[in-house]
């Protein structure tokens, strides 16, 4: 506890969400809106989710402890099933405006592709679903107390950290893999994107049997950034430019009427 | 003013207003002011006030046809811009006001109530605290629709003295006697000792400053700094002094009271900024937080040739804009012989002098043309910057969900604001901006505090993760 477990678990949990934010979004207006926005859909998931179980909650018998357990269990699943209506609708939006803005611009493109997009919106859900997640528990890490006094993990505030991480990176890839699967209207690849959701989710139920949960969540985490990296036009071809750092010969073509490199997506 | 109209820059100038009344404490010279509304024409009309100072009043037809076709492609582009040059300041704010409410505990502490709040919410059944509460929010609506009833018409009958003398008394209250207890009650929660010497010296320097950044001239940024520290200022004092259920209250009615002061036709800030309008005139620029540089009425009384140099070596950057002009015009700076050239052949031969000048001036504007796009600015009321605060911050002062609680009004103020400003470039009038962003807030905040922080309490106690 202390500012020691406060700050290495907001790292843990933010710091790559921070640098995409800072590397990625910050600079473009555009970007940043779409960021602002997707988190508030995920917002309105989640309350129409908490309202669902609230609802159940109390329809139902409050001294019943497995009953409650099993409620909270439907709750989550409500919320991931909600989630991802929630980001179909977030695709549907954005697609609309993508449409406008290319009408709008002066060149009939876009400011902005729909790849973009899509790698924006899974960032917002994730960082606005890891902030809710761990952020009160940040808040209490500063103070003092024991954890697990009372038999729990002692590890709970890392094993969190690194839960809503893998949280982060995994709205992340989902966001790209689902609007690339709406956009060529691929259902399996959306199935499979809800499906792993619902798996993840599942799998911290295992909590704190930390091997049980912490290390197929990674497992996963890995798998859909590798699907997300192939979604979204990467190849091996490419990583292996990036590192090479090779000083490419400049063999464009200048379009002499509006002297401007032709585009390349 | 139809011409206007024609081209109407889109969006730059966000109304957006809403002010709010002063600071709330006896002090019977409360600025109401500070509610008011930016219409979208005065930043147009603004600017060629300024810019007819050795602009070139001959913006032809075509030339502004043409502008305008261009100007429509680029809204939405540099609207995103707008928007996020709005996001900042009200993200700041906010991050003051949450920060001072969660570490001094002054800002928590029950202290006793304004006296524009007379009824105590301390009662013994639920019934009477609603009575109570309804009570005290029909008593501070009245005043705010007094006060601004007030400024309207002092501002119709000229009263400009009046005016200008009511908001340095109220910018004088904050920047100096507010701050001072501000900057006490910080030192107080961090232990710091201070002598009241060097004390008196912060004090003066940040007030003296600040009264010249806003109603003088300054840095841009320097000014819009204190515009957002003044606004949190504000807005602790509301969050302190105005207790829960009140504050709720109020926030609810006085954006049901901006929507129809802004949009009737009858509503006392429409007139206002119609009037302004009417005028040709801004409107206290004090009282407006801007995201590009405000340009003073007063420029053009004096020597050409020193304002065509005060022009150039403005504290406000305009470099880009004087660019901006300077290219439209394909002239190097001023009135080059191949600008007077073309000035000639367009509307004859003319000598630009200071009393042909001021003719111009006295005409309708309409030169926005070779003003660059990206250089339009919003331009957002205090009031709004005020009441966004005072939301945020009593969610953070009083929710059970705590944080959860406060980012999720703040997410909702931000897409109300960026909801606000899409309408604002599709109606390109003066729009309420409070309405929708605290709707979404009081929604968010009641639903997340009740609804949510139940549930991600219960999944945090399990450690599961959605």
């Amino acid at each position: 506890m202390g500012a020691a477990v406060f700050f290495g678990c907001a790292g843990i949990a933010f710091g790559p969400a921070l640098a995409l934010v800072l590397l990625t979004v910050a600079a473009e207006p555009l970007r940043v809106i779409i960021l602002v926005a997707g988190a508030f859909f995920w917002l309105v998931s989640l309350l129409l989710a908490s309202l669902i179980w609230f609802i159940s909650v109390h329809l139902s018998d409050q001294e019943d402890s497995k009953l409650q357990y099993g409620l909270l269990v439907f709750g989550a699943a409500v919320s991931v099933l909600l989630q991802e209506v929630f980001r179909f609708a977030y695709f549907k939006l954005l697609k609309k405006a993508d449409e406008g803005l290319a009408m709008i611009s002066e060149d009939g493109r876009s400011p902005i592709s729909l790849k973009q997009m899509a790698y924006v919106s899974g960032l917002s859900f994730g960082i606005i679903s890891g902030v809710f997640s761990v952020i009160n528990i940040l808040a209490d890490s500063i103070g003092p107390g024991i954890v697990g006094i009372h038999g729990d993990s002692p590890y709970y505030f890392i094993t969190s950290a690194f839960l809503t991480m893998a949280l982060v990176f995994l709205h992340t890839f989902w966001g790209v893999i689902f609007f690339d699967a709406c956009e060529k209207r691929r259902y399996w690849c959306l199935g499979l994107v809800v499906a792993s959701h619902l798996v993840t989710s599942g799998l911290t139920f295992l909590n704190p049997w930390y091997e049980a949960s912490l290390v197929p969540i990674y497992i996963i985490t890995v798998c859909m950034g590798v699907w997300a990296f192939f979604t979204a036009g990467g190849s091996f071809r490419n990583v292996l430019k990036c590192l090479s750092c090779k000083q490419e010969e400049d063999n464009r073509v200048m379009m002499y009427s509006a002297l401007q490199v032709p585009f390349e997506d | 003013m139809t011409e206007l109209s024609a081209h109407l820059p889109q969006f730059q100038h966000g109304q957006l207003t809403e002010n709010f009344p002063d600071n709330h404490l006896s002090n019977t010279n409360d600025n109401s002011e500070r509610r008011r509304h930016d219409n979208s024409e005065r930043r147009r009309n603004d600017n060629p006030e300024s810019e007819t100072n050795g602009q070139p009043q001959n913006n032809i037809q075509q030339v502004v046809e043409q502008d305008e076709e261009e100007d429509e492609e680029l809204t939405l582009k540099y609207g995103a811009k707008h928007v996020i040059m709005l996001f900042v300041p009200v993200t700041l704010c906010m991050v003051v006001v949450v920060a001072t409410i969660k570490s001094v505990s002054f800002y928590t502490r029950k202290d006793g109530q304004l006296i524009y709040t007379p009824f105590t919410e301390e009662t013994e059944t639920v019934g009477q605290r609603a009575l109570n509460s309804i009570l005290n929010a029909a008593i501070m609506i009245s005043v705010i629709i007094v006060m601004t009833i007030l400024l309207v018409v002092l501002y119709k009958y000229r009263c400009y003295k009046v005016i200008h003398g009511w908001l340095i008394i109220s910018s004088l209250l904050l920047l100096f006697f507010f701050s001072f207890i501000y900057l006490g009650e910080v030192f107080k929660t961090y232990n710091v000792a201070m002598d009241y010497i060097t004390l008196a010296l912060m004090i003066w320097n940040f007030g003296v400053v600040g009264m010249i950044c806003i109603h003088w001239k300054g840095p841009l940024r320097l000014q819009q700094a204190y515009l957002i520290m003044i606004s949190a200022l504000m807005a602790l004092v509301f969050i302190k002094y105005l207790p829960e259920w009140t504050a709720w209250l109020i926030l609810a009615v006085i954006s049901v009271y901006d929507l129809v002061a802004v949009l009737c036709p009858k509503g006392p800030l429409r007139m206002l900024v119609e009037t302004a309008q009417e005028r040709n005139e801004t409107l206290f620029p004090a009282l407006i937080y801007s995201s590009t540089m405000v340009w003073l009425v007063n420029m053009a009384e004096e020597d050409p040739e020193a304002q065509r140099k005060a022009s150039k070596n403005s504290t406000y950057d305009k470099q880009a804009n004087q660019a901006q002009n300077e290219d439209a015009e394909a002239d190097d700076g001023g009135f080059s012989q191949e600008w007077q050239q073309q000035r000639d052949s367009r509307i004859g031969p003319i000598e630009s002098t200071p009393e042909s000048r001021a003719a111009v001036q006295a005409l309708p504007s309409n030169s926005q043309t070779s003003e660059d796009p990206e250089e339009r600015g919003v331009k957002l009321g205090l009031g709004d910057f005020i009441f966004y605060s005072v939301l945020v911050g009593k969610a953070s002062a009083t929710a059970s969900g705590d944080w959860n609680t406060t980012l999720a009004c703040f997410v909702a103020i931000l897409i109300g604001l960026c909801l606000t400003l899409l309408l604002l470039a599709i109606f390109k009038k003066a729009l309420p901006a409070l309405p929708i962003s605290i709707t979404f807030g009081l929604v968010f905040y009641f639903a997340t505090d009740n609804l949510v922080q139940p549930f991600m309490d219960q999944l945090a106690f399990h450690q599961f993760y959605i």
